[in-house]
């Protein structure tokens, strides 16, 4: 209805009055309505935050708090925590609250064991998640299926995990032998003229060299890389000059190192720098994803142009490894770069067995293995999760990392393969040390 | 090959310095005290924590930073001494050294883990990646200060012990701590301030070690097999004994892992050892040639 103009005698002005009252009205519904949808919804999500969360469920982990692992170990413990506030904030495991349950196994192998028959009998957790690297997952693995338990992991990647028979080990990360597969078929896609000609090889005895090297020495020698040099190391060895003389002294074109620490990294690299030898390339198996730790051993300026095998990085372009990261440096401080892979990992475990509980509606261990072998593909932070009848993720992802700056500061980047998704271009030949 | 045979050597030499320094306050405390301190290890990662807090927050030169490092370990040494050691008896005194030290060295990784975490460190003077050139080899430069930094001290030490009042008293303790006592040698003070004598050079080797290594609180658990080793080879108490024996394992190890395999490397040495203690038990320059100085 056409509304007539307040001036038109008194019948206008009612009508401009109703108009009013009506607008007035409407507008007070609206925004009452508003209100309430707002109240409601925020009255809902308090209540549903503050909803009490059933009687606690006990997860427990095995970790390396201490000894050669601790770094890791500790960046695990870090990204598990995460993962039981974040469950716990979003109703927990059946409504269930969360309670982790951590034992130090000070890196070795049979306190790990030792820890799982514990967890399980003394401390009666419900599920169990795995511990920080292949060495000590084998004997973990075997500890939980005695009980009849699914051990989800993150670190244990290396064939002998897979090997040993067992149905109830489970890693979410990316296969191990896998690793430097994005470098090495880098490498061979460059054309002639600008491909390197040599290789080093330098490894600790352990899956790296047992596992990835061979695929790696296949594809470079394929494409007429070759190897000059090749040693492998026991893990107590303190002293790497005699190694890195051999490497310095076989002048290769690019050095792939395999190991677990970034103070081994860390002796390479200052043995190199000494010596004034400049790869055109270096790639690590491990040790440079350490984001602070890899900096603060090898000085920002070395770190430009190493590279790194993984399967996540803070830069990772996803949602909920963005929001991780947030939530980690929130917590922890620090930076994003500075985030360890570790972290990532250990909260994937928790996400994808969270997962399996939901679908199993339970924590019958039996039901979440039988649920994890049924060819579900799951959502994590790393990506796609997907096991076949050993454990291993057939989805994983893995990339090749490095460090690179525009401005001074060094930031972790994805750069391998080329055609991945986020990833950047590497920087070839690696720049001379400290520059 | 060749080439790389003598660098080898030359690179066993230097290194062996840095592993005399840290192996020399192990020897001088067992010889002194009849301790075998396990604690060692970790003394030297306390020494390299110290040396890079100097040098990281106050911007002091690692070697300059030894002014203060020796004395405050020389302090904590005593202070362990007081504490752990004095409260040994004689009996079983070698055995209960074992695990009282190795207590110590758990404290001490403990109270190291939580102040400075999980980061690994290490100390990077200028000269920490820079070499000499000789002779076509590379020399890296700290390697070369720390062997020179090696034979200065346990020359300071070895007169210390064989030129002066206080020497007199440790060596006449370390022959024999009852007879000492009986021709009034103050035998508990001479054990603390040996004990801190051994830490204290302990600072010097922790210092070179961290500029060398990336390291953290559990570094010193690699470290006290390598140490205990050199000192066995070289004869306890024998302060030229851990020298040369830690220059012969190095070598030793290094043309190993040059030659044939680095895997090797640890083998061959213990085997060296073992061939070394059947034919002469007590070591290189064992107590019995130690005293006989």
């Amino acid at each position: 209805m056409r509304m007539r103009r307040a001036t038109d005698g008194g019948g206008a002005a009612v009508h401009v009055r109703s108009a009013v009252a009506r607008a007035g009205i409407a507008g007070a519904l609206v925004a009452g309505t508003v209100l309430a949808a707002w109240s409601g919804t925020s009255g809902a999500a308090q209540a549903h935050h503050k909803k009490k969360l059933g009687s606690p469920v006990v997860v427990g982990a095995s970790l390396s708090l201490s000894g050669d692992f601790s770094t890791d170990g500790q960046a695990f413990d870090r990204g598990y925590h995460l993962w039981q506030a974040w469950q716990n904030a979003h109703g927990g495991l059946l409504g269930h609250k969360i309670v982790l349950k951590i034992l130090s196994d000070k890196s070795t192998p049979t306190q790990a064991a030792t820890n799982y028959n514990t967890l399980i009998s003394s401390d009666h957790a419900k599920l169990t998640i795995g511990p920080f690297s292949s060495l000590l997952t084998v004997p973990s693995a075997k500890a939980a299926h005695r009980h009849g338990y699914a051990l989800v992991e993150g670190a244990g990647g290396a064939p002998a995990v897979f090997k040993t028979g067992l149905n109830n080990v489970f890693d979410v990360s990316y296969p191990v032998a896998t690793g430097l597969k994005p470098f090495c078929e880098w490498v061979a896609s460059m054309p002639k003229g600008t491909r390197p000609k040599t290789v080093a090889y330098a490894t600790v005895t352990t899956i790296f060299e047992a596992t990835q090297f061979p695929i790696a020495k296949r594809i470079l020698g394929k494409a007429g890389v070759r190897t000059v040099y090749t040693k492998t190391f026991p893990t107590e060895t303190t002293d790497f000059t005699p190694i890195a003389s051999g490497v310095v002294g076989s002048h290769a074109t690019i050095v792939i190192l395999g190991d677990t620490a970034v103070s081994t990294v860390s002796s390479f690299m200052s043995s190199f720098e000494a010596a004034h030898f400049n790869p055109k390339a270096i790639i690590a198996t491990s040790g440079p994803d350490q984001g602070a730790a890899f900096l603060s051993a090898v000085g920002t300026a070395n770190a430009i142009g190493v590279m790194v095998e993984g399967g996540w990085y803070p830069g990772f372009a996803s949602k909920s490894s963005h929001a991780l990261v947030q939530r980690y440096v929130k917590k922890y401080g620090g930076t994003a770069s500075g985030v360890n892979a570790d972290v990532a990992e250990a909260f994937s475990v928790g996400e994808v067995l969270t997962q399996a509980v939901k679908a199993t509606h339970g924590f019958t261990n039996q039901k979440i293995i039988h649920y994890l072998h049924s060819n579900k593909t799951f959502s994590s932070v790393q990506g796609p999760v997907k096991f076949d009848k050993a454990g291993e993720n057939v989805k994983g992802l893995n990339f090749a990392f490095q460090w690179l700056t525009k401005t001074g500061t060094p930031t972790f980047a994805q750069v391998l393969p080329t055609t991945a998704k986020g990833s950047v271009t590497p920087l070839y030949p690696k720049p001379s040390w400290g520059s | 090959m060749g080439t790389q045979l003598v660098q080898a050597v030359v690179d066993g030499v230097l290194t062996g310095g840095v592993y005399a320094l840290m192996a020399a306050g192990l020897t001088l405390i067992f010889g002194v005290l009849d301790i075998i301190n396990i604690a060692q290890g970790i003394f030297v990662v306390l020494g390299a924590y110290l040396s890079y807090v100097l040098w990281s927050d106050l911007g002091i030169d690692p070697f300059l930073g030894l002014l203060i490092t020796i004395p405050t370990l020389f302090f904590v040494g005593v202070g362990v001494e007081w504490a752990f050691i004095r409260r040994l008896g004689e009996r079983d005194r070698v055995t209960m050294s074992i695990l009282v030290t190795y207590a110590v060295s758990l404290i001490l990784e403990g109270i190291l883990d939580n102040a400075f975490g999980t980061n690994v460190f290490q100390l990077r003077p200028s000269y920490e990646s820079s070499s000499f050139f000789v002779f076509g080899f590379y020399l890296q430069q700290i390697y070369v200060y720390g062997f020179v930094l090696a034979v200065v001290l346990l020359a300071a030490i070895y007169a210390l012990l064989y030129r002066s009042r206080f020497g007199a008293s440790v060596r006449a303790s370390l022959q024999d701590r009852t007879a000492a006592q009986l021709i009034g040698v103050n035998v508990r003070r001479v054990s603390t301030i040996t004990f801190g004598i051994g830490t204290a050079v302990t600072a010097a080797g922790g210092m070179v070690f961290g500029v060398t290594n990336a390291f953290s609180a559990n570094s010193g658990a690699d470290l006290i097999s390598r140490l205990l080793s050199i000192v066995i080879l070289g004869g306890l108490g024998s302060i030229g004994g851990a020298m040369g024996a830690a220059v012969l394992m190095l070598v030793l190890e290094d043309i190993v892992a040059t030659v044939w395999s680095p895997v090797w490397s640890p083998v061959v040495y213990f085997a060296a050892l073992l061939i070394v203690l059947s034919i002469r038990p007590v070591g290189l320059f064992g107590r019995t040639a130690a005293r006989a100085q």
